[in-house]
């Protein structure tokens, strides 16, 4: 791509991904919003700010030459979202059912 | 590897093998993403074991805001500078990839010297990695994202060196594709932890 | 200054022990011995240790994979023999032995025999049947080979230099833990596994590439070939699913050595967290194993029909159903474990779910034999034995997969019947089969298809009587992994079963004789036009063995079943396709980069198991700068001439044209007369 156009994309990036992260920070320190929905405005921001890296720092986008690196992140994430929240389910359910006194494990 | 019907596109269609180009970075996607696997697997770890702190310290009680705010603008501004790199690359002036190599590396440089020394004051409290589950997992975590980034700097120093030495030859270029993708995953990846550990730990 | 190893760590005081530990030394000694002595170490290095060719790489993975496979058969004879024995009585393996055994024999099945074995054969056939030079990195595909017998060095070597783990194949904490382990075994086992991870996470990478991004022209997805859509499934899921035994071994290791406490009984520990983390991959694991081998016989079976596969579409549908579903089941492998009736409902749903798929594809190979001129050569029976044994075994999973019945059944002898009933009638089988299959390709000769046959007898036979009375036992209330019994009447059971595994051992030692006849008599079976059972894939087109390049030209793919579409032609028109444009052909250079790669990682590992520090710097320091040369040299190809090109492709050439001649001359002889 050209100079300008690459420049252009990087600095959008660092624009947007700097407002995020400062949205972030803000967002756990403040009492300004509704206790239990930090974790999720946290959780928002930062899958926000992961699409703006996609984007802007690594030039995924919806091209169709593009077609197989977005198939490949898709799969990526699928896998690990199985492993987290599936982990995180199956271990719950243990804990719970195994009554693990000295464990008293909070989810995330 | 070169004869007939080599097509300078992706090979997403019938056109014959994609160029070396398109093959390595797809390869090197793959590896990424294989990583991100990794990771999750540490994430899922850390999110079993975040209430384990067999009555010792919480993420509440050791983590210090102020120094993963200012770890991440290092590794977020070192992210940018890996594009000015890129860009330097793309015009082939070695004076500008060079200079942005080097601010890439210092600034990451700085990340990793703020982790260490937030590590060493976590053991010298007491709160070392082998105190609790919880903090076992945090080590890991974190500790795996900071040994990425060392092989990362010491990646950086060799493309430094092979730029200069060999110039903008297709391989080394295809290598430092390679790099800047590895350098901004590295970047998305701490934002999950800077949102999930950090932040998410010592929130009010 | 050497850690904790010292002359204690050799087993003189276990007999059987000491004397495996001696034949290895001996065998391995001899074999060096006779190599140098006959010359062969320039050839062997120029040709095979360096080399970075698909075909060669692929050729020695499933030369690892027999080997190893001897090794973990003998632990089999071991483990058979004392069960046999153990009745009211203490056999005549210790306890601690006898532990080592089981877990050997699984780690080693599992990680270098089926592994390596499917890896190879993907290796060898999938660039050609893409109708391309060699995989994505060829490289790259040189560490994972030397990588994975790097794995497989520091197994054998546990045999001779200190012990193995004593925890089963999978080393679930807290034994697996320092306190409950705290030799040597636990750690060879997850050094061997984190290197030879390695080695199989880069092949995952290197196949996924090659399959997506590099095909002949016209070789769109709908007209690969299914063994490249399920060596594309496999390879997905290895590289999703290896980085996390890679995150779980780790963790096991930083308990171990750092005091850290993932999964110890104190301080926070979760032993399940690794029961479940190790099976997240553990499942896709087998079918990662499991799905080259269906591409196998999907091309095995299909050749020898004389027809094209039934059904090419939904069998690629059932195999990318299979590879995303295989990542939504893994809690089958603890129902026992403590979750409750939902999560054990949900994942039992699941495991039932991933059979129909299954389901789909032997109905289609099926369908494929149906109507078709079949011819039973080996590769087809090992097809045809398969197909009863697999579906016996899915079943059997099938019934595991219900939660109440898996409270009975987990860890008893049904169990082990179970997986080794779908891994032997399965990997294995479809391993001997692909490997019967494409060895003319590779070597230039067919096997002797008279002792293959009987080997497959034998091996069938032996399965059965082996493996069945072990579904009796596991129902009759047997545990597995049992040193010794008080239980009378499980004891002519287990005497069956050491029947069987003799049988299969007759199996094996007739497949070892058919290796040494079929060379010996090599000029008997030669094949000299490439195509030796009317293939109809695109490998079938180039000479047996291919040249490096392996095609002169791409070869210009115009429908499906690529190959055999080229074969009308020809033979409608009763001429060879016009001799191409002949050019240069740059192929990648030999390099010891992957050798030396992996001798850098032995000495790591070895130096980690025994906690001599300054060799793992000196390894680690030696692999970091193995990778610098390799990454600053300046040539990385050799050219071959056009000139050369050319009179290698006109000798197949002129081959072919023969055959073409002798086919017409037939025909003719058997057209009625007008």
């Amino acid at each position: 791509m050209s100079l300008a156009r690459g420049m252009r994309s990087y600095l959008l990036g660092l624009g947007l991904a700097a407002l995020l992260t400062t949205a972030s920070f803000w967002t756990a320190t403040t009492h300004v919003i509704y206790g239990p929905a930090i974790p999720v405005a946290i959780v928002v921001l930062a899958l926000a700010q992961m699409g703006i890296h996609l984007v802007f720092f690594l030039h995924i986008t919806t091209a169709p030459d593009n077609t197989n690196n977005v198939l490949a992140l898709a799969f990526g994430i699928l896998i690990a979202c199985l492993v987290i929240f599936g982990s995180l389910w199956i271990m719950a359910n243990l804990n719970h059912n195994m009554m693990a006194a000295h464990m008293a494990s909070q989810a995330l | 590897m070169n004869t007939v019907a080599l097509h300078p596109q992706g090979a997403t269609d019938s056109a014959g093998p994609a160029s070396r180009r398109i093959i390595v970075g797809y390869g090197f996607w793959l590896f990424l993403l294989s990583d991100i696997i990794m990771f999750s697997a540490f994430f899922a770890t850390y999110a079993v074991l975040s209430g384990a702190t067999d009555g010792g310290p919480t993420a509440a009680q050791l983590f210090d805001s102020r120094n993963v705010a200012v770890e991440t603008a290092c590794l977020l501004a070192s992210s940018f500078a890996c594009g000015m790199a890129s860009l330097a690359v793309g015009e082939r002036n070695q004076l500008w990839t060079q200079i942005a190599l080097l601010a890439t590396g210092v600034l990451g440089a700085a990340f990793l010297a703020l982790e260490i020394k937030e590590f060493e004051s976590l053991v010298a409290r007491g709160a070392g990695p082998t105190r609790s589950g919880f903090l076992s997992a945090f080590f890991t975590l974190v500790g795996c994202h900071g040994l990425h980034i060392t092989a990362g700097l010491l990646w950086l120093g060799t493309m430094m060196a092979q730029f200069l030495a060999k110039g903008f030859r297709e391989t080394i270029r295809h290598r430092f594709l390679c790099f800047s993708l590895f350098w901004h995953a590295l970047d998305i990846i701490w934002i999950a932890i800077f949102s999930l550990v950090y932040l998410n730990g010592t929130r009010v | 200054m050497f850690g904790k190893l010292t002359w204690q760590a050799i087993p003189f005081n276990e007999p059987i022990a000491l004397g495996a530990a001696a034949l290895i030394g001996f065998v391995m000694c001899g074999v060096l011995i006779w190599v140098g002595v006959k010359g062969y170490v320039p050839y062997l290095w120029r040709e095979w240790i360096t080399s970075v060719d698909h075909k060669r790489i692929g050729i020695m993975y499933c030369l690892l994979a027999m080997i190893m496979l001897l090794r973990g058969f003998i632990d089999a004879l071991m483990m058979r023999s004392q069960q046999a024995m153990a009745l009211h009585s203490a056999g005549f393996l210790p306890p601690e032995h006898y532990d080592q055994i089981f877990s050997a024999h699984g780690t080693i099945m599992i990680f270098f025999v089926a592994m390596p074995f499917v890896i190879g054969l993907m290796n060898f056939a999938v660039p050609l049947q893409l109708g391309v030079r060699d995989v994505a990195f060829p490289t790259l595909n040189s560490v994972s080979l030397w990588l994975t017998a790097a794995g497989s060095f520091l197994v054998t070597l546990s045999l001779v230099v200190g012990e193995f783990a004593r925890t089963g194949w999978l080393a679930y904490p807290p034994l697996s833990e320092l306190t409950y382990s705290p030799g040597v075994g636990v750690d060879y086992y997850l050094w061997a596994l984190e290197i030879s991870g390695i080695g199989t996470l880069m092949t995952g990478i290197n196949m996924a590439t090659t399959i997506l991004k590099m095909r002949a022209p016209g070789l769109s997805y709908t007209r690969m070939p299914i063994f490249c859509w399920t060596s594309l499934a496999s390879n997905l899921l290895i590289i999703a699913a290896f980085p996390i035994l890679t995150a779980v071994l780790s963790m096991l290791l930083l308990d171990r050595y750092c005091g850290f406490h993932f999964f110890t009984n104190e301080a926070g520990g979760n032993p399940m967290m690794f029961v479940n983390l190790i099976w997240a991959w553990g499942h896709p694991e087998v079918y990662i194993l499991i799905l080259p081998a269906f591409g196998i016989f999907s091309e095995v079976i299909s050749t020898f029909s004389g027809k094209p596969l039934f059904g090419y579409r939904s069998m690629v549908a059932a195999t990318m159903v299979i590879c995303i579903l295989s990542f939504m089941v893994w809690l089958h492998h603890f129902f026992t474990m403590g979750a409750g009736g939902d999560v054990n409902g949900i994942f039992g749903i699941m495991s039932m779910v991933i059979a129909v798929p299954t389901g789909v594809k032997i109905f289609n190979w099926l369908f494929t034999m149906y109507g078709g001129r079949v011819r039973f050569t080996s590769a087809m029976l090992w097809s045809v034995g398969f197909m009863v044994t697999f579906v016996i075994g899915g079943m059997t999973g099938v019934l595991l997969a219900v939660p109440p019945a898996d409270f009975i059944l987990h860890n008893s002898l049904f169990l082990v019947a179970h997986f080794h009933n779908v891994i032997i009638g399965g990997v294995l089988f479809g391993a001997l089969a692909g490997s019967t299959y494409w060895f003319p390709k590779a070597f230039g000769f067919k096997l002797d298809e008279r002792l293959g046959k009987a080997a497959f007898w034998c091996w069938l036979s032996g399965f059965y009587l082996a493996f069945m009375p072990l579904y009796v036992l596991g129902l009759m209330g047997m545990t597995r992994r049992m040193q010794h019994y008080d239980q009378p009447q499980w004891r002519p059971w287990l005497l069956a079963a050491a029947a069987g595994v003799v049988l299969i051992l007759c199996g094996i030692v007739l497949q070892v004789v058919q290796l040494f006849v079929s060379i010996r008599t090599r000029d008997r079976r030669r094949e000299p036009t490439g195509d030796p059972w009317d293939g109809r894939t695109l490998e079938w087109a180039t000479a047996s063995p291919p040249p490096v390049f392996n095609f002169a030209v791409y070869p210009n793919v115009t429908g499906e079943e690529p190959y055999w579409g080229m074969k009308q032609r020809a033979l409608e028109s009763m001429q060879l396709a016009q001799e191409p444009q002949y050019e240069t052909i740059e192929i990648p250079r030999n390099t010891p980069t992957g050798f030396v790669t992996a001798f850098f990682a032995v000495v790591t590992g070895f130096a980690m198991i025994w906690h001599i520090w300054w060799l793992v710097t000196v390894g680690l320091i030696g692999a970091y700068a193995t990778f610098v040369v390799f990454a600053w040299r300046d040539v990385s190809e050799t050219e071959i001439p056009a000139e050369e090109v050319a009179r290698i492709d006109r000798a197949n050439r002129t081959a072919r044209a023969a055959a073409l001649q002798r086919m017409a001359a037939r025909q003719k002889e058997q057209e009625p007369v007008a």
